[in-house]
């Protein structure tokens, strides 16, 4: 305890206390409005691991997750639709009948299968973005404009869901809500408790995935391409290859976060592909501290409920504040909180208006020759 | 014969537009490399600008100029537009230089605060607001040198502030009291009404040319031709130039690079200021109608190569013509019995929308041949 | 005599009609210590980056153990056990001492095995023995960016010599060095040939004549000669090139 407290990581640990007892205590102190709420965060923050993994370490700044955010969505509300249509006439989601359409699309079929659906909810997205990514990578386009042609690739997928209503109903998107699940309506309270939970476990293990890929060397090769990727490619590995896997992860991880977010939410529409949508996502992760993990589902966790009270109490006002935090993200706080804490923020802060020492030496030369110390 | 020239019209119509949308834009970000995602929100202060003009020149004072407004409106929005740009460059984005995707970011916060400026604000005061500015920033422009290095700068550049705060007070108070549309904030659309020598059609080789986009289409010729004027042949067009291509030599050289920066970013802003006149006299005005732009504005620039005006052209063009081709469905009338399953093809895609996600889709492919655009820039200091 | 590790066959590069190589002929032999100078313009960066796959030339072939290196990827090519060493040091700043030796000597550098497997103990012993050699164990834990200038240069060669490679190519491994630590990575590179072939490019006429080998002069995208320092000290025509011509000397 005492060695983590040395290499400040206090924070961190602290801060992992406070989510693990946030979310066991949750179900019992929060009402269930709350609660679904906060389950709609923590999927949320499954997306923010993956836009974590690809910018906070690997530097690839994608504003358009929302692509595979929503395919997992699609992929789960298809398969609920389905299932509970067996009554309708023509055994297909009512929907249907408003656009004159009397034949299953054939996309759709495969989603009678809760196998398929479990598998395409992670692997669609995943393949999409290793295809995508790999287009744009193998030719070298990164920076800015990874981040443009990303941005057009959701435009490119928001308006084409949003204009094929007899596809898959168009700008109305699939409701989930009153759909049947193991015999129950998904929006009962029962089964939202139940979808907090599972959804608490994937927070958790997703992090553990994403912690497993970023800790050792595959990780090092990541923070080496933010770094310098032409130096690694003379060094004998291939970037290329090693950015569309850790697209491709971040689209899956994404897929995952919709489709827990959309039973959670009730609805899954074009909506979730706005372009502006998904560069909220990058502010969550540029708050919580890009490069650390605990911050990105942190920031998500906070940032939403920040959104939800200013809302609920100055209606209107949020995009002020949002657009603020972009500003003041980037300006003043770039390591997020996380890394201000790591970095003596409080001390300083304090330092500042007088209530603590300035540290006089560079924090280099303690830290010199301690190195040995260590066992 | 009259179809293709109608088809080559409509193109050409969209493509001036997103040319105009995109001019600014590629000064930028090809001249300083900065991504500026309020740039689709400095065309919305241009558009509205035009909208509160159009209701000035209705007032009964004005009434018998109100044909003549958008001559007034075009310098203003570029006025509105470049002073707001330059407020942006001096507080936000001179502090992420060299860092294009913080300045994305903190850019993206910029246009969310106006977009919800537009909305919570009313216009009467927001242009109260804007004045104020513009005076601020100007009045010292005006003063004599010693007045403000003399003993008593400060007091007098508080004054000139002062001054211009009290301006923009009055023009917000006269505005409200005048004009009853702008004294209280909404968040719905407004429409611009065009005076009355820009509605109706000019028939030419029985084809009706609708006036507003060709007046659209003049506006862009002039702007293009006047901005590479004004890089290629003006005295600070080439220091803006030696800036892009070595910052610390041009400073060596002595050449101002701070207001080189100013002024780039206050010229590609105002740009964006007179291309939302022409995109207020195509539609309704709204909070939104900036982000509608801005991703086929990126998407121009990168077609086009960054760097290159030339490019920026005819990538505009490109993308105009093939919208329209697609979008209208021109190819079946080109092509009536074209077979069963390529008809369904092209009649999926024949929607406004959905020729978005064809083009984008072909630029997407077509970076694959060529990553760098149609006319990247070459030499060897490309890849540093 | 054995066959040439590295060839370079009538390379020609033009940068828009500019020609940066022109009919550039070279060969080295394994084991060699070679040394590359010219002056500003010559075309050594361009050279270097034709053998490691960033630039493809417009004409000529590379050959390396007889293999031609042409329309292969950069990490190919590092692979098949070219290292270079850049002008300016670079080093990946956020990774530690140890961790930017541990890329360079993992193999193989695939995704999976990055994954599933750790260094081995002989990698890491090999780790241990490099920093040795550079004197950076003291930083073996601290970020490569707070290293000095020299000891990221010094850094890189390692990460350079950890790789394996058969041929190094080592691009101004002094600028900005002192003296005496251009002194010691003379002698460091003195100590890797032999086992490896190193070609150095180098502005440093001192720390060239330190190296005690064949040096080979470009100028103007072709080598005007090749021999040891004192024979290219006396060649007329390198004098010619580096003070200008005899007639503007007047």
């Amino acid at each position: 305890m005492f060695q983590a407290f040395q290499q400040r990581r206090w924070p961190l640990v602290l801060l992992w206390i406070l989510i693990v007892a946030a979310i066991v205590a949750a179900p019992t102190l929060l009402p269930v409005f709350r609660l679904n709420q906060l389950g709609m965060f923590l999927s949320l923050s499954i997306v923010a691991l993956g836009i974590d993994l690809i910018w906070g370490f690997t530097g690839l700044l994608s504003l358009g997750q929302g692509i595979f955010f929503a395919l997992g969505g699609y992929a789960a509300g298809m398969y609920l639709q389905l299932n509970s249509s067996a009554d309708n006439p023509n055994g297909i989601p009512e929907f249907f009948s408003l656009y004159g359409v009397d034949r299953l699309p054939f996309f759709w079929e495969p989603f009678h299968s809760p196998v398929f659906t479990l598998i395409a909810i992670w692997l669609i997205p995943a393949l999409l973005a290793a295809v995508l990514g790999n287009l744009v990578f193998r030719n070298r386009i990164k920076g800015v404009y990874f981040s443009i042609l990303t941005q057009a690739a959701l435009l490119v997928f928001f308006n084409f869901f949003n204009g094929q209503q007899k596809l898959i109903n168009g700008t109305n998107g699939l409701k989930t809500d009153v759909t049947q699940l193991f015999g129950q309506m998904v929006g009962s309270a029962e089964m939202q408790r139940g979808f907090f939970w599972f959804t608490a476990v994937m927070v958790i293990l997703a992090w553990i995935f994403v912690r497993w890929v970023v800790r050792g060397r595959f990780g090092d090769v990541l923070i080496a391409i933010r770094d310098d990727e032409p130096r690694l490619r003379f060094t004998g590995f291939n970037p290329t290859l090693f950015k569309t896997i850790v697209f491709a992860i971040a689209g899956g991880l994404a897929g995952i976060g919709g489709a827990l977010f959309t039973v959670q939410s009730g609805i899954i529409s074009p909506q979730e592909m706005s372009v502006p949508k998904s560069i909220e996502m990058v502010i969550w992760v540029a708050v919580g501290g890009r490069g650390t993990l605990v911050g990105a589902i942190f920031g998500t966790v906070a940032i939403q409920f920040a959104e939800t009270f200013v809302s609920e109490v100055w209606p209107q006002s949020w995009l002020f504040f949002q657009g603020a935090l972009f500003i003041l993200v980037v300006t003043v706080l770039p390591e997020g909180v996380i890394g201000w804490f790591k970095t003596d923020g409080p001390r300083n802060l304090l330092s500042r208006v007088g209530l603590a020492r300035r540290l006089v030496t560079y924090p280099q030369l303690e830290i010199d020759g301690q190195d040995e110390v260590q066992p | 014969m009259q179809l293709l020239f109608e088809s080559l019209f409509n193109g050409v119509a969209i493509g001036s537009v997103l040319l105009m949308a995109a001019l600014g834009l590629a000064i930028v970000f090809g001249l300083m490399g900065v991504i500026n995602l309020a740039h689709g929100e400095l065309i919305m202060l241009g558009a509205y600008t035009t909208y509160v003009v159009q209701l000035i020149f209705k007032l009964p004072a004005l009434q018998p100029l109100y044909n003549a407004y958008v001559l007034v409106a075009i310098p203003l929005a570029f006025i509105v537009s470049g002073v707001v740009g330059i407020l942006l460059e001096r507080t936000v984005i001179r502090r992420l230089y060299g860092n294009p995707l913080e300045t994305l970011l903190a850019t993206w916060g910029v246009s969310l605060i106006l977009q919800q400026f537009v909305r919570s604000v009313p216009l009467a005061q927001a242009a109260g607001v804007i004045l104020a500015l513009v005076m601020g920033f100007g009045l010292p422009l005006l003063l004599p040198d010693q007045l403000l290095t003399g003993p008593r700068a400060r007091l007098v550049r508080a004054g000139s502030w002062a001054v211009s705060a009290l301006g923009g007070v009055l023009l917000a108070g006269g505005l409200a009291s005048q004009i009853s549309q702008i004294a209280r904030a909404t968040s719905r659309n407004v429409d611009v009404t065009a005076p009355k020598w820009m509605r109706g059609g000019i028939e030419w080789m029985d084809i009706t040319f609708p006036v507003p986009r060709l007046v659209i289409i003049v506006m862009t010729i002039i702007a293009v031709v006047g901005v590479i004027w004004f890089l290629n042949r003006s005295v600070w067009g080439m220091r803006i130039r030696s800036v892009t291509q070595n910052r610390s030599m041009s400073d060596c050289l002595g050449i101002p690079t701070d207001t080189v920066d100013v002024l780039t970013f206050g010229i590609g802003s105002g740009l964006a200021g007179v291309a939302g006149v022409a995109v207020s006299l195509l539609g309704s005005v709204g909070p939104n109608v900036g982000t509608s732009y801005i991703v086929g504005c990126f998407m121009v620039v990168v077609l086009g190569g960054v760097g290159n005006l030339l490019g920026t052209v005819i990538a505009s063009f490109a993308i105009g013509l093939c919208t329209d081709l697609i979008g209208a469905g021109r190819l079946l009338t080109i092509w009536p019995d074209m077979p069963a399953p390529l008809e369904q093809v092209v009649s999926f895609f024949a929607t406004t929308s959905m020729a978005q996600v064809m083009v984008f889709t072909l630029i997407v492919v077509l970076l694959q041949f060529r990553p760098a655009g149609l006319f990247p820039q070459k030499g060897r200091m490309v890849e540093a | 005599m054995s066959s040439p590790l590295l060839e370079l066959r009538q390379i020609t590069v033009s940068f828009d009609g500019f020609l940066a190589l022109r009919d550039l002929n070279l060969s080295l032999k394994p084991g060699e210590l070679r040394a590359v100078i010219g002056p500003n313009g010559a075309g050594k960066t361009t050279f270097l980056d034709v053998i490691t796959g960033k630039l493809r030339p417009t004409a000529g072939d590379v050959l390396f153990k007889g293999r031609s290196l042409l329309n292969k990827p950069e990490h190919r090519i590092a692979r098949l056990g070219i290292g270079r060493k850049f002008q300016s040091p670079r080093v990946f700043e956020n990774l530690s001492v140890r961790e930017n030796l541990g890329l360079a000597v993992s193999l193989p550098k695939r995704p999976w095995s990055l994954l599933t497997t750790d260094l081995t103990a002989t990698q890491r012993d090999r780790i241990d023995h490099l920093m040795e050699i550079v004197a950076l164990q003291q930083r073996a834990n601290q970020i490569a960016g707070s290293l000095s200038h020299g000891q990221k240069q010094w850094l890189e060669i390692v990460m350079l010599v950890g790789q394996a490679p058969d041929l190094l190519l080592v691009d101004e491994p002094v600028a900005g060095l002192t003296d005496e630590e251009t002194d010691l990575t003379a002698d460091l590179l003195k100590s890797i040939a032999g086992d490896h072939t190193v070609l150095v490019i180098e502005h440093d006429m001192e720390f060239i004549r330190r190296l005690q080998t064949q040096v080979t002069v470009l100028h103007q995208g072709y080598v005007l000669c090749e021999g040891s320092m004192d024979e290219i000290q006396r060649d007329s025509r390198v004098i010619e090139v580096y003070l200008g011509r005899n007639e503007e000397a007047v």
